[in-house]
């Protein structure tokens, strides 16, 4: 598959999570009697996702550019391999820092801390490394060259993954209605913990 | 113990919650008053079509004497679902049982069966002061960072008393709540409005003021708790304290509307110094601050003082004594427990500032040892207490005991134990069902009830 969709896909894949803002922003509009706040709220949802990927981004390919390329892909495997350990381990043991009464800024921060806690950015290294590795003139990290790429692939993460959730959040605002969570509402955090274990070992292997 | 979907007894709303099914079983909360023999945790059947209804069907003891069982909760519930923290894949399975005067914390499994709960886990009491800095474990709320419990003491049981978290999957102490209290120090109760971001908090007395039973030098000193503390839940910083005043003393139980979109709720007050009428309270949101109005007043009914305990003979009055209080999932019906007189009201609170009295029953009570159709032996002594609504509003069941050491003070002959239940009307209206009455075995009285699945003191909720 082209890396390119690999990205979309992932992006679609946090945005179907309810952890990853949906649902947030459904309950904001059912508290606030307001269809306006469910499409407001998407911004600083998608936002807060994409700059928590970027940074991650950045720290990656920071370190790519001072150390060997098999060296990083060990670095980040074992990373994403000890995220998901911790997410399964610690997960639910987080300080909650952001309610209900939130506003957007909030939101946003929220949203950060969820796609770092959960190690969204990490998720996506062994598509976005490869990108960025075929883009330099000798196969090479250069900052030059992954900029623009990296770029360009948190872009297109947060276009999916804001697409998505923007079509959950208003289709079960608007029809489905909450109560379809209770059966609806498969665990995730397995799917989740096993694709960071997924994309740990493919820079591993 | 994650599942693939969530736990059926989780609902986003307390509307889709009101839809439940039936309880069967309840739980209760039983101690002996003499610490002789292990307090533990009775399973009552409280299915109409089961041949042992309103028998006691199972009970698992306590390792230990003298834990005096008071209030419990579950590990999970319907908070689970909730968008800023969710955890939708627990299971409500694990009761949460502390001790009020041994502040050992029991974890009991209600999961292989149900009616033979077992206990998987004990916290010492020593571990619980160490590591959270506080003793006489009383509250249990399952809530967003995890199990909420609250203690009457800190680690020497003095003030302040307060919250402590506790990992819902492993049940290890995470450590004290409160991040700034303010000028907090007495506790009682606490539960909060997740859709404002709030807990509140009550007050009773510190450990030595109660554990010998009330001190009437210090009630009429006004010294107990006559407080409400407001917080900020996410930040766990003291925002505000509302004081009753002089002549109000045990602000006690917190019921905030189920619904997240509503700020308010009601509070109970045990006695009043000028007249021993009881009281509700209503708090609610005024500009951006928390106010409380008084909207319940239960006078004191005259009664001579020969057939009087001591402790009010010279008052010549039976004081209501609301001690517990329960509002139903739809916000409309509370139920007030006068422990002092024997009632258990029913009032329409749709309009929380103008409560319609919509039903009355009268059991036990300090002169009128009112019977039960399903009593064997006439007279019964102790009075609502403990009471809790099933989620679908059309029955409420309660027991008659308040605390080891206070009882007596007002039943000097002690309490024999039971436990009672009734029929809601479809627009109130409360009846005892002939039925259901558990003639409590000697030896425990039954003190909080909990209802398989959930109840109305169980759950809070993320959504309208």
């Amino acid at each position: 598959m082209s890396p390119w969709l690999m990205l979309a896909g992932l992006g679609a894949f946090h945005g179907i999570n309810p952890a990853m803002g949906w649902l947030f922003s459904v309950a904001l509009g059912l508290h606030r009697k307001s269809r306006r706040i469910v499409w407001l709220s998407l911004v600083p949802i998608a936002l807060g996702h994409a700059v928590s990927i970027a940074v991650v981004m950045a720290a990656v390919l920071t370190i790519g550019l001072v150390a060997d390329q098999r060296l990083l892909e060990l670095i980040a495997g074992a990373l994403l391999i000890g995220w998901a350990a911790y997410h399964a381990l610690y997960g639910h043991r987080h300080r909650v820092r952001v309610g209900m009464q939130t506003g957007l800024v909030g939101l946003g921060l929220w949203s950060f801390l969820m796609a770092t806690g959960h190690g969204a950015g990490l998720m996506l290294v062994p598509v976005v490394l490869p990108l960025c590795l075929s883009s330099g003139p000798a196969a090479e990290l250069t900052a030059a060259g992954s900029l623009p790429i990296s770029l360009a692939a948190v872009g297109v993460h947060m276009a999916a993954m804001l697409a998505v959730t923007a079509t959950v959040a208003i289709s079960v605002y608007e029809w489905i209605g909450v109560g379809f969570l209770r059966r609806g509402w498969i665990n995730l955090d397995y799917l989740w913990t096993a694709a960071l274990v997924g994309a740990g070992l493919i820079l591993i292997v | 113990m994650a599942s693939w979907q969530p736990d059926p007894s989780f609902y986003p709303s307390p509307r889709m919650a009101a839809k439940a099914p039936a309880e069967k079983l309840a739980y209760v909360a039983a101690f002996d008053p003499d610490r002789a023999k292990p307090d533990a945790i009775a399973v009552v059947d409280v299915d109409p079509a089961s041949p042992t209804y309103s028998e006691i069907v199972g009970q698992v003891d306590m390792p230990n004497t003298g834990d005096e069982l008071h209030h419990f909760g579950w590990n999970a519930c319907s908070s689970c679902l909730c968008p800023n923290a969710p955890h939708p894949h627990m299971e409500r399975r694990y009761l949460v049982v502390p001790g009020l005067r041994s502040s050992r914390l029991h974890i009991i499994d209600t999961k292989p069966d149900p009616r033979n709960p077992q206990i998987v886990k004990v916290i010492e009491p020593e571990e619980v002061a160490e590591k959270a800095g506080y003793t006489r474990l009383h509250t249990i709320h399952c809530g967003p960072e995890g199990i909420y419990v609250n203690a009457l003491g800190n680690a020497e049981g003095k003030a302040p008393g307060g919250i402590f978290l506790l990992d819902p999957e492993s049940f290890e102490v995470l450590g004290q709540w409160e991040m700034d209290r303010g000028p907090q120090k007495l506790a009682y109760d606490f539960w909060w409005h997740l859709g404002h971001d709030t807990m509140i908090t009550s007050e009773w007395g510190t450990p030595d003021t109660f554990e010998e039973g009330l001190v009437p030098e210090v009630l009429l000193g006004s010294k107990y708790g006559r407080r409400l503390h407001f917080w900020d839940l996410h930040k766990r910083k003291h925002l505000q304290e509302i004081d009753f005043g002089e002549e109000h003393q045990l602000v006690f139980e917190l019921r905030p509307a189920h619904d997240p979109t509503k700020a308010y709720g009601f509070v109970g007050c045990v006695i009043s110094l000028k007249d021993l009428s009881a009281s509700i309270w209503t708090w609610y949101r005024e500009g951006d601050k928390w106010a409380v109005k008084k909207v319940i007043e239960i006078p004191a009914e005259p009664a001579d003082a020969d057939v009087l305990p001591p402790l009010l003979q010279g008052f010549k009055a039976v004081p209501p004594l609301v001690t517990d209080i329960d509002l139903s999932m739809d916000d409309r019906f509370l139920y007030v427990s006068c422990w002092g007189t024997g009632d258990m009201i029913q009032y329409d609170v749709s309009d929380p500032f103008e409560p319609k009295e919509t039903g009355r029953v009268r059991i036990g009570g300090i002169v009128s040892r009112a019977t039960h159709p399903g009593a064997r032996n006439g007279a019964l002594n102790g009075g609502p207490q403990m009471v809790e609504i099933s989620r679908d509003g059309q029955r409420v069941y309660f027991t008659n005991s308040l605390y080891g050491p206070i009882d007596p003070q007002f039943y000097p002959e002690g309490i024999d134990g039971w436990m009672v239940k009734l029929d809601v009307g479809e627009n109130g209206g409360i009846a005892f069902d002939e039925k259901f009455f558990v003639d409590w075995p000697k030896g425990h009285r039954p003190h909080q009830v909990r209802l398989e699945g959930g109840d109305c003191s169980s759950d809070s909720y993320c959504y309208p």
